[in-house]
């Protein structure tokens, strides 16, 4: 079977060579995942047109947008883009650069001006100049362009990383909410597993110009070697939303009948979210501690151990049912509570580690 | 006096408007392409800031002249002679003037990088488009400059008028010679007119010119 889009590019470029081949289904949110200078921004570019690939093939649904003897100019694929950095144009207003693109499309619309300015909250600033925004807000902007030149696949490229925290904070919402009303298909190039969480389900990993692996988030997170990690090393559940507690702006969520407790998440109850789990906020013990202000205890299995490269610490790979979470503890305590694989622990999650709003730094 | 001011404001402003239609894509060109042969082409532009204006006058004569193959060819075909007439001013003008037109222009194109194009394709537009509806606009206060540049110099071109144009009241006797004639015999007043005039209009173009590129660039940036 193949996927709506299927592509493969090679390129050679000084020191940096891509070659790396991309599939993304009809629905969804696709992180291109790597460290910087692993060519997931040169892929991205390449989807859109913005860069030949030497040699390379693109399919996206029954179109051909690259072959051997075929390239189609990037203003004639239905794509929308927002670069790094918000790239308004600087001498048209808010609304005529929303409408830049909206104008010249001439397939039917399937979003409508209105419904783009409401989406994004953009609505104030329609008659200002770019220089007169912030930062978050010309990104929310820059996003509403794209959106609106009805893209059939959006294309993202780290829309978040120009902005400071709060920026960040801002514009999340927006994200999470366009991803998954509208159902456009989309590849989001981050390095933040934080925000690869809170918007993909799927993910392409890739380094130095190559994919390393590609499939369902939780599970390519799970099986992510400590070498491949960028930043703090983390895994990814996935789970439904059991109930919300305004009061102390909590949600609960249903891990393997285990109850959960994350930051309030503007989700409907029986929704699936992800939260990203940060192995240094996981504790172990072979007993089930009571009264303990990290709040969450799960029954766990050890399914693998690796060694950090310091010879201090270790990362534990545990099972919870059918939920994988990562462990970093010392050398230590590890050898002083006996942990082996295949070994029943508790897992020890504390609650604070899965406030969305300490992971955006 | 009046006709030569005449004489002189309308050479200057046909060689600016031909300047601003040939000069543009050429300085889009020089700034976009990567193949080898545009830095010939920009050292052929930037040549006449050099060339003393005799040389260039020099061969543009021997280009238009009667015996020439380009002015045989122009003569047959069109019944244009360049040589001592007012076209051959405006093209002598046009390539003495280019480097001044040509390299603001180009400075400008430059400066606004390739993500502005980029976003105007991902928006749809075509390279075309991308060109009349991002890049101009953008680089307004370059144009600007150009067309300033590249009148205020034709106003005060004298080697190269003298050399293919000479002195003929009416069709190619300019500001510029007007004052030379003047100064040889020996009309202080009439010379100081003109110099006095041409002095103070350059001083307001570039003046006027320098104050609206900056409020320009505070409306665009």
């Amino acid at each position: 079977m193949s996927a709506w889009l299927e592509g493969r590019f090679q390129l050679k470029r000084d020191d940096f060579e891509l070659d790396a081949a991309l599939s993304s289904p009809s629905q969804g949110v696709t992180a291109l995942f790597g460290r910087s200078g692993s060519g997931k921004t040169t892929l991205l570019r390449c989807v859109a047109g913005l860069q030949r690939a030497q040699s390379g093939s693109l399919r996206v649904g029954d179109q051909v947008w690259q072959a051997p003897r075929r390239f189609v100019p990037p203003h004639q694929r239905a794509i929308g883009y927002v670069f790094q950095e918000a790239s308004l144009l600087p001498h048209l207003t808010v609304q005529q650069n929303l409408s830049f693109g909206l104008q010249r499309v001439n397939t039917e619309l399937r979003i409508a001006y209105d419904q783009a300015v409401e989406l994004l909250g953009v609505g104030g600033m329609l008659q200002r100049l770019p220089h007169q925004l912030s930062g978050g807000e010309r990104q929310r902007v820059a996003i509403g362009r794209a959106l609106l030149t009805q893209p059939q696949l959006l294309l993202m490229d780290e829309p978040l990383s120009a902005l400071d925290s709060e920026g960040k904070q801002q514009i999340l919402p927006y994200l999470e909410a366009l991803t998954r009303n509208l159902e456009i298909p989309t590849l989001y190039v981050s390095h933040s597993l934080e925000e690869v969480t809170r918007l993909c389900q799927r993910m392409v990993c890739l380094e130095s110009g190559r994919v390393t692996d590609s499939g369902e988030l939780t599970e390519v997170v799970a099986r992510m070697p400590l070498s491949r990690q960028v930043g703090e090393p983390s895994a990814v559940i996935e789970s439904r939303i059991l109930a919300h507690d305004p009061g102390y702006g909590l949600s609960y969520l249903d891990l393997e009948g285990h109850r959960l407790s994350v930051s309030l998440r503007d989700a409907q109850l029986g929704e699936t979210v992800r939260v990203r789990v940060p192995a240094r906020d996981v504790a172990i013990s072979v007993h089930r501690i009571e009264g303990s202000s990290m709040l969450n205890t799960l029954p766990a299995t050890i399914i693998g151990i690796e060694p950090f490269p310091d010879g201090v610490r270790m990362l534990v790979h545990l099972q919870c049912g059918r939920s994988s979470l990562l462990a970093k503890i010392t050398r230590k305590s590890f050898e002083l509570l006996g942990l082996r694989e295949g070994m029943s622990v508790f897992a020890q999650v504390k609650t604070v580690s899965l406030l969305q709003d300490d992971q955006l730094g | 006096m009046a006709e030569s001011i005449w004489l002189t404001l309308k050479l200057a402003s046909v060689t600016t408007l031909i300047l601003l239609l040939i000069g543009t894509p050429l300085a889009w060109w020089l700034s976009r392409s990567t193949h080898w042969f545009k830095e010939v082409v920009a050292t052929l532009v930037a040549l006449p800031l050099v060339l003393p204006p005799t040389v260039l006058g020099f061969y543009l004569l021997l280009a238009m002249g009667p015996h020439s193959p380009v002015g045989v060819a122009l003569s047959e075909w069109f019944d244009l002679r360049l040589a001592f007439t007012f076209e051959g001013l405006v093209i002598g003008s046009v390539i003495y003037s280019m480097p001044f037109v040509v390299q603001p222009v180009r400075n400008a194109f430059d400066a606004i990088g390739p993500r502005p194009m980029e976003v105007a394709a991902t928006l749809r537009a075509s390279p075309l488009q991308a060109f009349f509806y991002v890049a101009l606009p953008l680089a307004r206060p370059g144009l600007l400059c150009g067309a300033v540049l590249g009148f205020a110099h034709t106003l005060g071109e004298f080697g190269v008028v003298l050399m293919i144009g000479g002195n003929i009241p009416g069709e190619t006797k300019v500001v510029a010679v007007a004052i030379y004639d003047y100064v040889e015999a020996l009309e202080w007043q009439q010379a100081h007119q003109l110099s006095a005039g041409l002095l103070l209009f350059s001083f307001v173009c570039i003046l006027t010119m320098n104050l609206l590129e900056k409020r320009m660039r505070r409306a665009v940036f």
